[in-house]
């Protein structure tokens, strides 16, 4: 992919507590997308975007607190255009029935954590989202959540059976499985393309 | 739906990158662990420290122990089997444990072979002390290498002895040219291919994590300063006076481990570390990282 010049300005920030937030840093670089590592509340003033990786919620619900970083980031998420995968998801949605994890209220649906069962249920599969990508994503699930209680207000981008696993309500984008872990930067492009500089 | 069960066994290392992975032996224990923001608990009957005290044959744990720390948490639960004892592994994997340890804390029932890890759906994480003992593993499928360090001592000098070895060994092979990696492979006596793919890479093909040994913050920052992706803590929490402020503070360390202005915060009254032990103290038939090869 040719990296296009307006993307020599942008820095995506990936929360760094914990987690896949290495492989986020190098789906961007392959697209030529600068990426800063965010820990501390200072960081959130130096990222045109967000991305929540995938790990584990509960752990990163005690970093987020820990460190101070939970309120600055609910308050920069007003306004960042941000992209959540697995655990990230969990966290931008609405508030779930678990005191482990304290979610942002940021996207319109209720998730369900290891909905698929535990690690033996982890899968790979092949999906298609025609109003992103002109091919097939081949998608990591692993230990992934539903969403529930989706909103009608949320854009469904891709499904696997019935249940949808890419969506996007204004600037925020979640996927329920890992783009980070596969070597197609498709959605990340799609994020950075169509929220990330459309919102500038 | 289809079955990259490799991509999808190293997927959930990575997820628990950049975290902690604490040994427990009760549900209340798992629950403290995750309390302080562990990834993934291991569930064991003793902790290293305490198989190492009482001697005798340590086996896989009780199904009911194992079924009952699963209720108790979400977050994944590992569990250890023998060397070589592939239906300990086999029964675990019946459980549904997310992450399967063949692990020399245990007594091994195998002198001759390990495990082989492709015919299970469940990811299995092995120890090694150094670079071939790694790919050899990796080539019976493991997803996940850990160093093994010396379990149960609270001594980190042998985790930091594995890591550069494997580290070293790694800069090594990436100086070869191609017509010198037969050569090495038969030398190490590690699988060619595997071999072939470090010196192209400069790396592991799986994720890199540590153990054996650790039992401070500034342990768990040494460690990932020299390469590690994540660490294991065994007998390193429950063994220290204070074990839910020294398992929060490992779980920073983990995070901000190149940061010294923090993890002298982190490190801050947490009470006594566990007491460890001297390799001197160590009988050579005591050496639980000479066991398998």
């Amino acid at each position: 992919m040719e990296p296009r010049p307006e993307y020599d300005d942008l820095t995506i920030g990936v929360v760094a507590l914990q987690g896949s937030f290495a492989k986020h840093a190098y789906s961007m670089g392959r697209l030529g997308i600068k990426s800063r590592a965010v820990r501390e509340p200072g960081d959130l003033k130096l990222i045109d975007a967000l991305i929540l990786p995938g790990g584990e919620s509960t752990t990163m619900t005690l970093l987020l607190e820990q460190e101070g970083m939970w309120e600055p980031m609910n308050e920069a998420l007003e306004t960042l255009p941000v992209f959540g995968t697995c655990a990230g998801a969990i966290l931008l949605g609405q508030q779930i029935d678990d005191e482990r994890v304290r979610c942002f209220n940021k996207i319109e649906y209720t998730a369900e954590r290891n909905a698929y069962g535990r690690q033996i249920e982890s899968f790979s599969t092949s999906l298609i989202m025609p109003s992103l990508l002109d091919h097939d994503f081949h998608a990591i699930f692993i230990r992934a959540p539903k969403f529930r209680d989706i909103s009608p207000k949320v854009l469904q981008l891709a499904v696997f059976g019935a249940d949808p696993v890419l969506l996007r309500q204004g600037k925020v984008l979640v996927a329920s499985f890992h783009p980070e872990l596969t070597e197609d930067s498709g959605i990340h492009k799609y994020f950075v393309d169509e929220i990330v500089l459309k919102s500038r | 739906m289809t079955n990259d069960l490799y991509e999808v066994k190293t997927g959930l290392a990575e997820m628990l990158k950049g975290g902690v992975i604490m040994d427990v032996t009760t549900p209340k224990q798992a629950e403290i662990a995750e309390k302080a923001g562990a990834v993934a608990v291991m569930a064991l009957e003793r902790i290293p420290a305490d198989i190492r005290r009482d001697g005798g044959i340590a086996r896989a744990s009780d199904p009911k122990m194992i079924k009952e720390i699963q209720a108790a948490v979400s977050i994944p639960v590992m569990a250890k089997c023998r060397i070589g004892h592939f239906a300990e592994a086999q029964i675990l994997e019946a459980l549904e444990i997310d992450y399967i340890d063949e692990s020399e804390v245990l007594t091994p029932a195998d002198e001759a072979n390990h495990i082989w890890k492709h015919d299970f759906k469940t990811p299995f994480v092995c120890g090694a002390t150094n670079l071939a003992e790694a790919l050899r593993r990796i080539g019976e499928g493991a997803a996940l290498i850990r160093t093994k360090g010396e379990p149960g001592t609270g001594n980190i000098v042998e985790a930091v002895r594995h890591m550069r070895t494997i580290n070293m060994e790694m800069a090594h092979l990436s100086k070869l040219r191609a017509d010198e990696l037969m050569a090495a492979a038969k030398n190490m006596g590690a699988p060619f291919h595997l071999v072939d793919q470090v010196a192209k890479t400069g790396k592991l093909p799986v994720p890199n994590f540590s153990a054996g040994g650790i039992a401070t913050p500034a342990d768990a920052s040494l460690m990932m300063q020299l390469g590690a992706e994540t660490i294991f803590v065994g007998s390193g929490i429950f063994k220290s006076e204070e074990s839910s402020l020294m398992a929060k503070a490992i779980v920073q360390a983990a995070t901000f481990y190149d940061k010294p202005d923090k993890l002298a915060e982190i490190s801050e009254g947490l009470g006594k570390a566990m007491k460890g032990l001297d390799m001197s103290e160590i009988t050579p038939d005591e050496r639980m990282q000479d066991r398998g090869w």
